[in-house]
């Protein structure tokens, strides 16, 4: 047994022994220290192979980026963190299907170590130093996937968009019509998280009232302003729950359009 | 040596990434267990790459690596915005597209 092999076998020990704390851990901050030992020892592994750049970003992108970023993901969504619950609960971090995750498991291992290993059973890697630096992968990355580059370059931009598009509220917030009024499983909604999308669906009821009540003045008369004013009025006083509040707008608009008709005729 | 460690190594960390999306109810977990699975995959690319002499199984890894970072942001962006409706980042109340 070489040097390289013995210092192998103790980063994939360590990587597969922190995958399964990953997997098994209550604590979800653990989970993610855990995933940044098993990256390192994969950081490793990348160096054992001779791949020091690779190795070098591993450590970078994973450990500096992405389990940051979920250790952030973890704190702002005040997950459900504790010890195991009594019989008859509801487990909020283990769901029901541990025997197919089993039976999945144990095929997959099965069928990938059978093929990989009678497949690549007469292959060698030859470990020499050198090969895996900035330089040639550089030059290979700048003549030979020159394209796929720029492809993950306007990826990253559509991600980045995405991401300001998903997490701003006051984009996007007119068509998220259902689902606020199905309680969630864990823990229940909070007393403020109901009032508020009530108010916001509300204001959108409004707005679209008054949206279209404008129309129906700009083709009518001051009659057809006025039942439009009306009704807009109508839906800000009874906007106290939100789906009164949609359907009072849904009939407003619906008003704002008879005018306008009445208007055009 | 044999690249036979390595690929039975990226096999097992593919399994316990799979067993993690299969068990974990948490939707955060999920995603690490997810990055588990790509890592795995990205050992094996970095092996074959050694295996064969060259560096195409090195450069694929890098692009593994953005894809990964692109979907953690996005899908982390998607999860804040389901807990802020819901109150929950439990992946079995996010079922909105069953019915």
């Amino acid at each position: 047994m070489t040097g390289q092999e013995i210092v192998f076998t103790l980063l994939g020990v360590v990587a597969v022994g922190s995958a399964v704390m990953v997997v098994t851990t209550r604590q979800l901050v653990h989970a993610a220290l855990w995933l940044v030992v098993s990256f390192g020892a994969l950081a490793g592994g990348y160096l054992v192979l001779t791949a020091e750049f690779v190795a070098w970003v591993q450590v970078l992108i994973y450990v500096g980026a992405v389990v940051v970023l979920l250790l952030f993901g973890i704190m702002l969504t005040r997950a459900p963190i504790g010890p195991v619950p009594r019989s008859g609960e509801d487990d909020p971090l283990d769901s029901g299907n541990r025997w197919a995750a089993l039976a999945v498991a144990v095929a997959t291992a099965a069928v990938l170590i059978t093929v990989l290993v009678m497949g690549f059973r007469d292959s060698r890697i030859r470990l020499e130093a050198g090969g895996g630096g900035a330089e040639p992968l550089g030059g290979s990355l700048f003549r030979t996937w020159v394209l796929p580059f720029e492809v993950l370059s306007v990826l990253l931009l559509a991600a980045l968009v995405g991401a300001i598009v998903l997490s701003r509220t006051d984009i996007g917030a007119e068509d998220d019509e259902p689902g606020t009024d199905i309680p969630a499983r864990t823990g229940g909604p909070a007393p403020d998280g109901g009032a508020r999308v009530g108010g916001a669906k509300t204001g959108a009821g409004t707005d679209t009232g008054g949206r279209t009540g404008s129309g129906g003045s700009k083709g009518g008369g001051a009659k057809v302003d006025h039942s439009a004013e009306i009704a807009g009025a109508e839906t800000d006083v009874k906007g106290g729950d939100g789906k009164a509040g949609a359907a009072e707008g849904s009939r407003g608009g619906a008003d704002g359009a008879r005018g306008r008709e009445e208007g055009g005729g | 040596m044999s690249p036979g460690h390595y690929l039975v190594l990226s096999a097992l960390l593919f399994t316990i990434g799979g067993v993690g999306v299969l068990v974990r109810r948490n939707a955060i977990v999920v995603f690490m267990c997810v990055e588990l699975m790509l890592n795995a995959t990205n050992l094996a690319f970095v092996s074959f790459a050694r295996m064969h002499g060259n560096l195409d199984g090195q450069l694929i890894a890098f692009f593994v690596m953005v894809v990964a970072a692109a979907e953690v942001v996005v899908g982390l962006a998607i999860i804040m915005t389901i807990f802020r409706t819901r109150r929950s980042s439990s992946v079995d109340d996010a079922n909105l597209l069953k019915y």
